[in-house]
């Protein structure tokens, strides 16, 4: 079996992996990546508006504190503080050595980088290029991995020597040391899995592994993710002992493409808003108005000239409700299309054809122009688009150390969407692209210095187990089809833990969960090894099952509605839930998942004076604004 | 609205195939990744195909649809005769794998061949200035998606295998283009053009710009422009005379 021996193994190509990979290379650690697709096809190609940084350069007011403050006002105070906090000073940083690597950003008239307005952000901020900002971020980060390739061949003779990437490779399971030097739980020592195209087992010997794989929207319908969104590093890190929290918190992008149905879900980016786009309902109404939470009353236009006036004076004006945070947008068009005032396909309008001159609307959204025209025969410049909400990203995922990226498995970390903590119970649009370039670096740098502090490499165990799980069901014959078991799997998902939930519903869902598990053991895949999908998807459906049964307990524990967890018998927020985290953790035997509850640490006192009293009041309890009165005091 | 399609799809691997017909279920708005998707759920699970945003966004679904390169996400059904046959095949310039799936790593060693963008040494992160005007040349090239149908169409690989070492494929002489244009770029990409990666082949045919799924000018914008670049560099008597006084030993 063909075997390599790594310093590094960062698993996923997307935004995260590839910085983290860049800085162990730069660190001197051996790398390998590897990735389901392709190089340079990741999920971040997806992402269209910008990487939010608060550089400033369109607003000299915005800082690293209004950003700050913007992130944990959209998590609604679940965030992990530390990382927010790290976030936000450090996004411009990331931005501008993108510069310096090649990256195009859109210019201001002064030649600095333009910063485009988004949801839930006080200031322009997300640094973008056209519609187009994922795809120069993961095509500038490759080409970096390729500067350095080239430099690897001047100094060693070979391109590959520090880094390489291993494409079309599916890690199916981290192997660990049993009983290491760091104590009976074992620490990572490996990865197992296969390449696509052969069918051919592989295995890496390595201290670290760096997870970058992504989220989960593969378990729903409708969903802007592609087929690669199957929970894969989630479920890793379950399987290996490390823990998710978060999980109840999944991000419905309010505007996915609702027609035709085969592009049901794809993404129509926040920039239309952003840009002066605006939603009505079939009666032509801008209802976004109607939909203004009590948390956010002061800080959004009343009428539709404020929120008009606002695209040309900020200053004087307060924004438009259709640029509140994506939760709330997502909660009421979900509302509108319930209550029969949606368009004829089952979505609202969203409308800039009427605000921005036709040359405007090509210039600012091409891709958007294009995927219209392209797929629906619908000219945007010319009539409104039909959007609904999409299952878009989880907040949820590995639990990290905000500093070093590390899970709580020695050796294990995380980056990018299948971390979780930094964008609390919602995440801000923008904040993901800037999030993967801060936090994929500190996850490298942190296995980088994680290795140094070893006395010796660990030994992989596990492999024959790996191998023989991996190859069951091309064993078997006349078992279920993956397809069916997969397509269950994201119907019940979808209708059961969806955008709104319920707690028979989620149980209903719970129940179903179960019996899938049951059904997933017994696929069986017909054909070769060789570039096979339906044996691909039968391996990953482990990994989407047990990723759905984290959400679903999640979210019939967790008896309060924030952000992307709106429960219809608990409608409100509770201060005493704030305080909470779930803690999702796998059975020993890696057949279910237990969760626990535990309590957040509480945010320090100069960041929390960062906030008025009036309101912190609409988030904390009595005993964290006595807290807070006395930090302010002694500041 | 649905209907039965006529599908006539390349299946094999090992250097061996053949095409295989199937009658499959379309329904309205579909395109056709969405009819070999069902194909893969109901008639054939292990039909291999690469997909990813199903956008136009990743170029990961490249394919020849009757004998024309296009992206399988991006071509709706709604474009053929409900009685034609459609006939789905890989990539023919690159080798199958298996089925629709080819082996793209040509383009992968090509892309390491060309030197990355060069800045000056004194300019710091956080100082670049560029005018918009100045960026949107080389902008434009960056929205290549890598779908690679460029490389594909070019007849000078298309079947023409002994003239890949010497040609990059237009994908990445516009890579060449876009760093030559780029206004913090310092190094001089002309004479390597031309030499190394076989800017002289193309003929401007154009057929690279015709397949590009993201409109990209490939010939107008970036080759031609790139070939005038390099005449003027050869040509021109005073560039010429310059390039013998001043030239540093190698």
């Amino acid at each position: 079996m063909e075997r390599h021996e790594y310093d590094v193994v960062v698993i996923g190509a997307g935004g995260a992996g590839l910085r983290a990979a860049i800085e162990a290379r730069q660190q001197g650690k051996r790398t390998a990546i590897v990735c389901k697709s392709l190089f340079g096809k990741a999920h971040t190609v997806m992402a269209e508006g910008g990487a939010a940084a608060a550089m400033g350069n369109v607003n000299p007011d915005d800082n690293w504190m209004v950003h700050f403050r913007d992130t944990m006002r959209g998590g609604k105070f679940l965030n992990n503080w530390r990382m927010a906090e790290l976030h936000a000073k450090e996004a411009p940083d990331r931005v501008w050595e993108l510069e310096a690597w090649g990256a195009l950003f859109d210019r201001t008239k002064d030649g600095k980088i333009s910063q485009r307005n988004f949801g839930g952000h006080e200031y322009p901020r997300l640094a973008h290029v056209g519609d187009r900002t994922g795809l120069e971020l993961i095509r500038t980060l490759q080409q970096r991995v390729v500067a350095l390739q080239q430099e690897d061949e001047k100094l060693h003779g070979d391109p590959e020597a520090y880094i390489k990437v291993f494409a079309e490779c599916t890690i199916t399971r981290l192997l660990k040391e049993a009983g290491s030097v760091h104590g009976k739980d074992g620490a990572i020592a490996g990865a197992f899995g296969y390449w696509r195209e052969t069918g051919n087992f592989i295995v890496f010997d390595a201290p670290a592994v760096v997870l970058a794989t992504g989220g989960i929207g593969k378990s729903y319908v409708v969903t802007s993710n592609s087929w690669e969104y199957t929970g894969d590093g989630h479920a890793l890190a379950l399987l290996a002992g490390a823990q998710l929290i978060n999980m109840e918190f999944i991000q419905f992008h309010p505007t996915g493409m609702v027609w035709p149905p085969s592009v049901r879900g794809i993404l129509v980016t926040e920039s239309v808003r952003g840009d002066g786009g605006v939603l009505r309902n079939s009666e032509g109404r801008r209802f976004m108005f109607d939909y203004v939470p009590d948390v956010f009353k002061d800080k959004y236009a009343t009428t539709e000239e404020e929120g008009d006036r606002w695209y040309t004076d900020q200053a004087n004006n307060r924004r438009p409700p259709e640029l509140l945070p994506r939760d709330e947008v997502a909660r009421a068009i979900n509302s509108e299309v319930k209550a029969g005032r949606g368009s004829p396909q089952g979505g609202v309008f969203l409308d800039v054809s009427t605000r921005l001159p036709a040359a405007e609307i090509i210039k600012r959204l091409p891709s958007m122009h294009h995927q219209f025209k392209e797929l629906a025969d619908v000219d945007i410049t010319a009539e409104p688009m039909q959007v609904g909400p999409t299952c878009h990203y989880i907040m949820g995922g590995v639990e990290v150390d905000a500093d070093t990226a590390a899970a709580s498995v020695p050796g294990l970390f995380a980056a990018g969407e299948v971390s979780g903590g930094m964008h609390g119970s919602n995440r801000l649009g923008g904040n993901s692209l800037s999030d993967l370039l801060v936090f994929g670096r500190r996850a490298g740098a942190g296995a980088a210095a994680y290795i140094d502090g070893l006395p010796r490499r660990p030994v992989a165990t596990g492999v024959e187990e790996a191998m023989a799980e991996a190859v069951a069901p091309l064993e078997r014959s006349g078992g279920e089809n993956p397809y069916e078991v997969h397509h269950e799997l994201q119907r019940t998902m979808n209708d059961l833990v969806g955008i709104i939930r319920k707690a028979e519903e989620v149980s209903e869902a719970l129940q179903v969960v179960e019996k899938l598990k049951e059904r997933a053991k017994n696929t069986a895949s017909a054909g070769s090894r060789i570039y096979n999908p339906g044996w691909h998807l039968a391996i990953d459906l482990r990994n989407m099952l047990l990723v759905s049964e984290c959400v679903a307990r999640a979210a019939l524990l967790r008896e309060e509605s924030r952000g992307g967890h709106t429960r219809d018998d608990f409608p409100g927020m509770s201060p005493e839930w704030r305080r909470k985290l779930l803690v999702c953790s796998a059975m020993p035997d890696g057949s279910g998942v237990t969760v626990e509850e535990k309590d957040q640490v509480s945010m320090r006192g100069d960041l929390i004076t960062l906030f008025e009293r009036s309101e912190l009041e609409k988030y904390l309890t009595e005993q964290e604004l006595a807290d807070y009165d006395a930090a302010v005091k002694e500041s | 609205m649905g209907y039965k399609a006529k599908f006539r799809i390349w299946r094999g691997e090992g250097g061996e195939g053949r095409l295989e017909d199937f009658t499959v279920e379309v329904n309205e708005g579909e395109v056709v990744l969405d009819v070999i998707h069902r194909l893969q759920a109901t008639q054939a699970p292990d039909l291999a195909v690469r997909w990813n945003c199903k956008a136009g966004k990743c170029g990961s679904c490249s394919m020849e649809i009757n004998g024309k390169p296009r992206l399988g996400c991006m071509t709706r059904m709604s474009t053929f005769e409900e009685t034609e046959t459609i006939t789905v095949t890989p990539m023919r310039t690159f080798p199958v794998i298996k089925d629709l799936v080819c082996d793209v790593s040509f383009n992968y060693q090509k892309a390491r061949e060309i030197p990355s963008f060069t800045p000056p040494k004194d300019v710091k992160p956080g100082e670049y200035r560029m005018k918009q005007i100045d960026v949107e040349r080389s902008q434009e090239f960056r929205k290549c998606i890598e779908c690679f149908m460029c490389n594909n169409v070019c007849h000078v690989i298309r079947d023409h295998d002994e003239n890949k070492p010497a040609f990059a494929g237009p994908r990445f002489l516009m890579r060449i283009a876009e760093l030559d244009m780029h206004p913090y770029d310092v190094l001089d990409r002309k004479d390597s053009a031309q030499e190394d990666h076989g800017l002289g082949y193309c003929n401007i045919t154009k057929c690279c710009t015709e397949v590009c799924p993201e409109h990209i000018k490939i010939t107008d914008n970036a080759l031609i422009p790139m070939k005038e670049r390099v005449v003027d560099r050869k040509y021109d008597p005073l560039v010429w005379l310059g390039s013998k006084i001043f030239k540093r030993p190698s």
